[in-house]
């Protein structure tokens, strides 16, 4: 039998696959140098921009959801009810706002990567070859809606990373870090693969949109004896079969591992200190995304119907991963290690409204929620947590990218990178001051760093709205915390110090344009965050 | 609206072009928010007086539409003369900073070794204007808490770069306060907004509170209420204003008392009372007990203090308290009350801060042991000005201060109906003892800082731990003085005495220059070089103030009833 691809729909991956075999081509083929490390850097650039505009044009042509991989009509009778055919690659809303993000954040980092090879010491060709295949993982991994996919994709993500850590050869720091991260991410992923194959052994199915069908009790669940005992037994409320919870928790811990959320963050500061700059910024934004979208997919798209055994997990895990994260940050020295601390902070916020959404969701899913179009029921409230955790993701994204430039600038002045560093650094390079500064801002979410303000705005207005008061205090307290130690950072910049010895380096202007791209872009939503609330409010029609 | 673009606009030009205005930097801070007062000004000339309750000018675009944001923001009686009086106070400012003398040690626009940074100083003052006046504009929730924020990072750069020697903790201190405050009062916004579905003070104020059940509105009260309180700053929540005002350079003190402190209090007449009436209600006996424990806790701890800056920062508290008072009581005459001694603070502790930093540049200290006493003598005009702030501020009839105290006082009396009664009364009893001890405290200041013979000072500044530098100094004979034996000094002529003064402040070489007492005829000169009294700039930047303070303590109409249609109309849910 053969498949029908619809290639329009998978051109942005398949565009950054591409270009990834031709870069490790031309790393081949080419003599090696400085001028073939630019080229290759420029290469992958081209490649992500043209990803880029695909993702635009598919935006622009906005005629909804378009999916490919879809099982065949005339396999379709297991189980579809409303007949919609159940497809693995779907392109909507959701999966171009995080391929728009994965692929921006993408330049941002393949422009850092250029300063950091300028460095030397490690190879170019493998170098972009791994990071657009992690690229390429990313963009995929949002548009997957079967579990298979899922995990395949996410795999794409973590693995280049491992050697992208790695790759910075003779640093002990940084195999040290390579090794963690890659145990850290195996167990990951094998408690993520047992999870979904207990699920999978259940629904007997890995399409998302069906085993939200099953799990809210709409559709019978093979894996359990007769349907009527199994439907009877969902709607007796929590009288679950305990496995589909087993099931739920080991996935769920599979993405917290991704993403760092306590209590699964312990490797986050050790490995963003010993990788290069440019593969901390990629973990701590692109390989987040994914795991974010993987999570969102997991709980909103396919296990609506449980929502009562997940949210209060992940209201939990918020609270404690915001709390965790920002005490941690407060006692760190080293830039590197105070951002890592605070990504897994910020990781909380965006979790916030996630346990938010559960409730909604379950208020939804009580009076029957209609599967396929499930989240569309939903939708009302649904879409707006969902789309607060995504437009703080995106907002988060661009802050956090302007800073690690900075950094990655500063690495090349200072070998240490450690807070104290940075005393002065507005009377020695008053730009770099300044992006640094309003980055720092706008994490810690004070005007004039509007675009942290508002996407904090956003989320405390789900979580008060959906009722999680005890949450919303939590992230105020935590938001104070964090205040503290973003504006000690800014105000260390401004605090005049002796002159550093002469012979800095001057960095490449590539990663003068990184830092330009993310700070222009966190002004833009700062502006105007309209562009992101607008965008991200339908986004959970996925 | 203009002017709000102005400063903004300002501040934004000297980012973007350092160089093209560096050579009239001084000049500069002074013309734009000299601008921004001429449009304030004539705000104040064209205000439809008629119609004070109407807010007029407004501006309404849509912002954020995901959010609902509306960028609004107009005027009216409640928000014209807040907004008049941080128009000058800011120019004031600048006219202090531009106008001095190059030696003050307060001229912090001028380029020295060290690094004054004025460039930072004037943009960091031109972005504190936009905040204060966008939030007196703002007529949009969000807006509101967007410029009440905006306020907060210049003033946190003010107190950490140009502040005293314990500006790192007093900066921390203040901000990290603030913040939490202001999270709780988001969350209290944002409990309004869940509910309510806009954001539009205007509406919300029509509405009256309606669609909020009692309990939400109590809850959204206590949380925008604290979030105010911290700012504003009621007891128990006060603690960083000492620091924070004690650390802050003198622009600092002056702004963040006459102008930020009622930020707070205008939250309350603006969003709190007026949006969530029913919780107001239910709320107020403790706003007034809290009001009160703050007047009297205020006036005790004034008592208690050495350091001039402080006492006056602890005043702060004890006429916060008063104006909390006012709102507390829910009646046209305590919120007009409170109105009015929250404009009449802004002048006299405005002026007061002014004076103590002047003192402070004088002597080197505000501690009032070591200043001694006598400032009248030796500084006349100085010392004069300084009592009639400080008789202004204790509440004199016929000056500014009065007014608001005793109508927020005289609001305790007759309480909106549905307050306890005899509660308020015990409230307007105490607060009345309260005024006595601010009487209290403020006579013993003026009594130790301003009459009483001047050589105090000498025996004293050995004990003072601030003098320590000079102290270095001193002849064996001085540091070993014991208390007794200072009257022997004061046979000696009184131009040693102004040199014995001299050496107060940390500046070795004139305390070396002024330590010989032998030499200290010859010293004359160095001692009046530091002991000047008033100079132009500094009557330029108090004279305003004085005849502000003068023309609304004898004609106290002319702020009434501008605000008394205003409060009507906010209180027209309670009535």
């Amino acid at each position: 039998m053969i498949q029908q691809i619809d290639y329009s729909v998978i051109a942005v991956p398949l565009v950054l696959a591409l270009v990834a075999g031709l870069v490790l081509m031309l790393d081949a083929f080419l003599p090696s140098g400085g001028r073939t490390r630019t080229g290759l850097g420029l290469v992958s650039l081209a490649g992500v921009v043209v990803g880029l505009g695909f993702v635009v044009a598919q935006a622009v042509r906005g005629d909804g959801a378009r999916a490919t991989f879809c099982v065949p009509e005339s396999l379709a009778t297991a189980a579809g009810p409303g007949g919609e055919p159940a497809c693995s690659f779907v392109v909507d809303r959701f999966t171009l706002i995080f391929a728009g993000l994965v692929l921006v954040a993408g330049v941002v980092v393949v422009l850092m990567s250029m300063t950091q090879l300028a460095m030397g010491g490690i190879p170019a060709g493998e170098w972009y070859f791994l990071l657009l295949c992690t690229l390429v993982g990313a963009v995929t991994l949002p548009a997957s809606r079967d579990l298979i996919m899922l995990v395949v994709a996410l795999e794409l993500v973590s693995l280049p990373v491992f050697a992208l850590t790695a790759l910075k050869r003779y640093d002990g720091r940084s195999s040290e870090a390579a090794v963690k991260l890659f145990l850290v991410s195996v167990v990951s992923t094998a408690v993520m693969l047992f999870g979904v194959s207990l699920l999978y052994g259940i629904a007997g199915t890995v399409y998302l949109s069906r085993l939200a069908a099953v799990f809210s009790g709409k559709a019978p669940a093979p894996g359990v004896g007769a349907p009527e005992t199994y439907s009877s037994l969902l709607a007796a409320g929590p009288g679950l079969p305990g496995v589909v919870t087993v099931g739920l928790v080991l996935v769920v811990a599979g993405f917290a591992f991704k993403i760092a959320v306590v209590p699964f963050h312990a490797w986050a500061a050790d490995v963003y200190q010993g990788a290069p700059i440019p593969v901390a910024a990629l973990l701590s934004v692109i390989s987040k995304a994914a795991g974010f979208a993987g999570l969102i997919l997991v709980l909103v798209t396919a296990l609506p119907g449980q929502a009562p055994t997940w949210a209060p997990i992940i209201a939990v895990v918020a609270a404690l991963t915001m709390t965790v994260g920002n005490l941690l940050a407060m006692r760190q020295r080293a830039a590197v290690r105070l951002l890592a601390w605070s990504s897994v902070a910020q990781s909380g916020y965006i979790l916030a409204p996630l346990a938010v959404t559960a409730q909604t969701g379950a208020m939804a899913a009580a009076p029957g929620i209609t599967v396929g179009a499930g989240a569309a029921s939903a939708a009302g409230d649904v879409a707006g947590a969902v789309g607060a955790s995504v437009a703080y993701l995106v907002i988060y994204a661009a802050m956090n990218l302007g800073a690690f430039a900075v950094v990655m600038l500063m690495s090349r002045t200072t070998a240490r990178n450690e807070l104290d560093d940075y005393r002065g650094l507005a009377f020695r390079s008053p730009v770099a001051a300044v992006a640094l500064a309003f980055c720092l801002i706008c994490l810690a979410g004070l005007p004039p760093g509007l675009a942290g303000l508002f996407a904090k705005v956003v989320v405390f207005r789900e979580i008060v709205e959906g009722g999680a008061g005890w949450l919303a205090v939590v992230m105020a307290v935590n938001t104070v915390i964090g205040l503290y130690y973003y504006v000690v950072w800014t105000a260390r910049l401004f605090t005049p110090a002796e002159p550093v010895p002469a012979g800095v380096r001057r960095a490449l202007p590539a990663a003068w344009v990184a830092v330009g791209i993310a700070v222009v872009v966190a002004l833009l939503f700062s502006v105007a965050p309209q562009l992101v609330l607008g965008m991200t409010s339908l986004s959970a029609s996925g | 609206m203009a002017l709000l673009a102005v400063p903004l606009i300002g501040a934004l030009l000297l980012l973007v072009a350092p160089t093209v205005v560096r050579p009239w930097l001084r000049v500069y801070g002074l013309v734009v928010s000299g601008v921004a007062l001429v449009l304030a000004v004539v705000m104040v000339a064209t205000f439809d007086y008629g119609q004070a309750a109407r807010p007029q000018f407004a501006v309404d675009r849509e912002w954020i539409p995901g959010l609902g944001l509306h960028f609004h923001l107009a005027v009216d009686g409640i928000s014209l003369p807040l907004i008049a009086l941080t128009a000058l106070l800011t120019f004031l400012c600048f006219v202090y900073l531009s106008w001095g003398d190059a030696r003050g040690p307060g001229q912090l626009l001028r380029p020295r070794a060290g690094g004054a940074r004025p460039r930072a100083l004037v943009f960091t003052l031109l972005v504190l204007e936009v905040g204060m006046v966008g939030t007196f504009l703002a007529l949009d929730l969000l807006l509101f808490f967007v410029f009440f924020e905006i306020v907060l990072i210049p003033m946190y750069f003010l107190i950490a770069i140009w502040g005293g020697k314990g500006r790192r903790g007093a900066s921390i201190k203040f901000i990290l306060y603030t913040l939490l405050g202001s999270v709780v009062m988001l969350l209290g916004l944002l409990l309004v907004w869940a509910r309510t579905g806009t954001l539009d003070i205007v509406a919300l104020g029509q509405a009256h509170g309606a669609g909020m059940p009692r309990a939400v509105q109590i809850l959204a009260f206590v949380a925008i209420g604290v979030g105010l309180a911290v700012k504003t700053p009621m007891w128990p929540l006060h603690t960083w204003l000492p620091d924070a005002h004690t650390e802050a350079p003198t622009v600092g003190s002056v702004l963040l008392a006459g102008v930020l402190l009622k930020m707070g209090t205008y939250g309350f007449a603006r969003i709190a009372i007026p949006v969530l009436p029913e919780g107001a209600a239910a709320v107020a006996p403790w706003l007034g007990a809290f009001a009160v424990v703050g007047i009297v806790y205020g006036a005790l701890a004034c008592l208690a203090q050495r350091d001039l800056k402080r006492m006056i920062a602890y005043s702060s508290v004890g006429h916060m308290g008063f104006v909390l008072l006012g709102f507390a009581t829910l009646t046209t005459v305590g919120i007009n009350g409170a109105l009015f001694a929250n404009v009449a603070h802004g002048l006299i502790t405005g002026l007061l801060f002014f004076l103590a930093g002047a003192i402070k540049e004088r002597y080197g200290t505000a501690d009032m042991r070591a200043l001694g006493g006598g400032m009248l003598a030796t500084l006349p005009h100085l010392g004069s000005v300084l009592t009639f702030a400080a008789i202004a501020s204790l509440g004199v009839p016929g000056l500014a201060g009065f007014w608001g105290e005793m109508l927020s006082l005289f609001g305790a009396f007759q309480p909106a109906a549905g307050l306890p009664r005899g509660l308020f009364l015990t409230f307007m009893v105490i607060g009345g003892l309260g005024a006595v001890l601010t009487a209290a405290y403020f006579l013993v200041m003026l009594s130790r800082v301003t009459h009483g013979r001047p050589e105090r000072a000498r025996a004293v500044p050995a004990i003072a731990g601030s003098g320590a530098s000079g102290v270095g100094d001193w002849p064996p004979g001085g540091s070993a003085l014991p208390g007794s034996e200072w009257s022997g000094w004061a046979g000696e002529s009184p131009d040693i005495e102004q040199a014995g003064w001299a050496d107060e402040p940390p500046d070795s070489e004139g305390a070396a220059g002024a330590a010989d007492p032998t030499a200290g005829k010859g010293e004359g000169g160095a001692g009046g070089r530091v002991l000047r009294d008033i100079q132009g700039y500094e009557f330029a930047a108090w004279v305003p103030l004085i005849v502000l303070i003068l023309l609304f303590g004898l004609w106290p109409k002319l702020l009434l009833s501008l605000t008394t249609p205003a409060v009507q109309t906010l209180l027209g849910a309670l009535s």
